[in-house]
């Protein structure tokens, strides 16, 4: 399914999009599908699928932990797209590291991804000035490369990267890690305005988000979707029977 | 990458800044120590064949060559107007050389140091807090080098207004190998100029151990336009190649691979996915599972060549250096000293062979007291 027909079919509904990520794999590829599943039936409008890498320099503890459990309960690169492709009912996006691109050949990464229904893909410790060959790569493939931006950018490489970013562009809520922040003050407006001003695709948010009072806030400042990890990954595995309740309670905030 | 960025243009800025290049001499000469020795080892010469010269970066400041590269970073950070440094560490030295200048030149310091780290190397966890440097354990994957860095990155992608992170070797994202080997490259002009004065001619051979490879880069970088100088890391071989329980990056052909990792692109050992291999080393500042590239690209150009010793030739080396020299060596310089004897038998009695000794062996005493089962 593609990325942009349900940000477009989210906005006609006044609502803006619940972004999901989990760790495939975490605690195993069957439990994976059934949270998935879960995740889906409760609202949630795209689903980022990570696939776990070893040393996740941008995740904070949370997410660091679900990929240390999934590589330790054998979850691999060919596992991975095999258990994406069980999963169905949203549009997917591969997050990951690349490193695993680069040792699978991007082109054989791209392809799977679409065998597998993945239409969107996002590599956290990549920066934009290297990525060209991934670039051409995805838009032969067509997968959609999503970049990310963070707070400091200067607006001259808001502009570079956010008319570059396919599907939608992540915006970085705060510098660091990501991880569910309890008392997260979000002022985007400056940021928000420059990345809505040169991307071509909605804007998502993520890193620090676990409240629907939070989603509203950040809904009210003018983003176009909000993107939850590490709160996610954590009501899994401390309340796995909460969780359904806890991702209505997020995607009742996305709508106006 | 506005936190490199920014390193970058502050590097270029005031790397030839008279009054910054005039202050680091400054440092290193009366505060660390420099021009460390160059000292003749005449019973192991005796013994083993060819005229052996120890570098003594033993003998710096805080006893390890990271002195050097730590007050050229934390000085370059004084002058970027950072208030706080962090740094990742193995072995502990980079550690200590980082809370050591952070003292002297009054910034706040943070270390990250995997528990396994911090439980072998107890003495230098002590040392930095000693110097009023906070130690922050790292849990998280293999608990040592590796996991430290990662922590330390994330730290500063949150923090780099005000911190700058003082990475401890030829690795990570550009600059730093080229700038971490630029302030060590004082081990090799200082080499250079001895061996010149000391025996009129150039070495045959240069032996010096890589982890991420700093001190190695250090010492060869002088000499990588004289072609006919050697130029041998000897990477830690662990318990053998075979036992995959090692950092042999360049040895094991079927776990070391080119790939990224800490935003480098280099000889890392992983699985055939890309999963980072945890290492196994007995001196912990060899225990990581990538190169610093400059050495990668060095060896595919067949300039620097590469080898291995394990563990237990390791410790040997650290008797034979105690009790042929009456030098107490790091366990991770001792891996030079054990390949240089193994390989000496190729070279004549009139070739020189240098060693790099990167670091000084009180902070492994445990380690090999243990290791080597010595009675009290």
């Amino acid at each position: 399914m593609d990325i942009a027909d349900k940000f477009r079919g989210l906005k006609e509904k006044g609502e803006i999009a619940l972004i999901a990520y989990i760790s495939c794999g975490d605690p195993s590829a069957d439990e994976t599908v059934k949270i998935a599943g879960e995740l889906i039936r409760a609202g949630v409008d795209i689903l980022e699928l990570g696939l776990p890498f070893s040393d996740p320099i941008a995740d904070g503890p949370t997410i660091q932990a679900a990929s240390q459990r999934a590589i330790e309960a054998g979850m691999d690169t060919d596992k991975y797209f095999e258990t994406a492709k069980r999963i169905t009912g949203v549009p997917k996006v591969c997050m990951t590291y690349y490193n695993l691109l680069y040792q699978y050949g991007l082109e054989r990464f791209c392809k799977r991804c679409g065998e597998a229904g993945i239409s969107g893909l996002i590599v956290a410790d990549l920066p934009f000035e290297e990525s060209g060959d991934l670039m051409s790569t995805c838009e032969k493939s067509g997968v959609d490369l999503i970049f990310i931006i963070s707070p400091v950018n200067s607006e001259e490489r808001i502009k570079k990267i956010a008319g570059q970013s396919k599907g939608f562009l992540y915006l970085q809520s705060l510098l660091g890690v990501t991880g569910a922040r309890e008392e997260m003050q979000f002022k985007l407006n400056e940021i928000l305005a420059k990345a809505k001003q040169y991307s071509k695709v909605p804007v998502a948010t993520g890193f620090g988000i676990s409240k629907p009072g939070q989603i509203k806030e950040l809904m009210g400042q003018g983003v176009d979707g909000v993107i939850i990890g590490s709160a996610i990954i954590k009501k899994a595995r401390d309340d796995r029977r909460g969780l359904g309740g806890y991702v209505r309670s997020l995607k009742a905030a996305t709508a106006r | 990458m506005e936190a490199v960025n920014q390193l970058a243009e502050a590097y270029e800025k005031f790397k030839d800044d008279p009054s910054f290049k005039k202050e680091l001499a400054g440092l290193l000469k009366d505060y660390a120590g420099r021009p460390t020795a160059l000292t003749y080892c005449d019973r192991l010469s005796e013994k083993y064949g060819p005229k052996i010269y120890l570098k003594r970066e033993d003998l710096a400041h805080t006893g390890a060559h990271k002195i050097n590269n730590a007050l050229g970073q934390a000085l370059l950070a004084k002058y970027m107007g950072k208030k706080r440094l962090i740094a990742e560490t193995g072995a502990g030295q980079h550690g200590v050389a980082t809370a050591t200048a952070g003292a002297k030149l009054g910034l706040e310091t943070e270390v990250y140091m995997g528990t396994i780290d911090m439980e072998r190397q107890k003495l230098n966890v002590f040392r930095m807090r000693l110097m009023g440097a906070k130690v922050n354990p790292v849990e998280s994957g293999s608990k040592t080098l590796k996991d430290a860095i990662n922590e330390a990155m994330r730290d500063w992608v949150a923090s780099f207004q005000d911190t700058h992170y003082l990475l401890g070797s030829v690795l990570g994202p550009h600059p730093y190998p080229m700038m971490v080997r630029d302030f060590q490259s004082v081990i090799g002009r200082e080499a250079r100029k001895q061996i010149l004065e000391r025996e009129g001619k150039l070495p045959a051979a240069i032996v010096a151990c890589v982890g991420g490879g700093s001190n190695a880069m250090g010492i060869f970088n002088e000499f990588l336009g004289d072609k006919d100088v050697r130029l041998i890391g000897v990477e830690a071989g662990g318990k053998g190649i075979k036992s995959g329980e090692h950092a042999a990056r360049f040895a094991d052909e079927k776990l070391g691979k080119k790939g990224i990792l800490h935003g480098n692109y280099t000889y890392v050992l992983q699985d055939k996915f890309g999963q980072i291999y945890n290492t196994h080393s007995v001196s912990a500042g060899l225990d990581y599972s990538a190169v610093g590239p400059e050495h990668s690209m060095l060896r595919d150009m067949k300039r620097t060549e590469y080898s291995y010793a394990t563990d237990d030739e390791a410790l040997e080396a650290v008797k034979t250096l105690s009790e042929k020299e009456g030098i107490l060596p790091a366990l991770e310089s001792a891996h030079a000293v054990a390949h240089a004897l193994k390989i000496a038998d190729q070279f004549d009695k009139d070739d020189i062979l240098v060693i790099n000794l990167s670091g000084r062996g009180d902070k492994d005493v445990n380690t090999i007291i243990r290791e080597l089962g010595y009675e009290e």
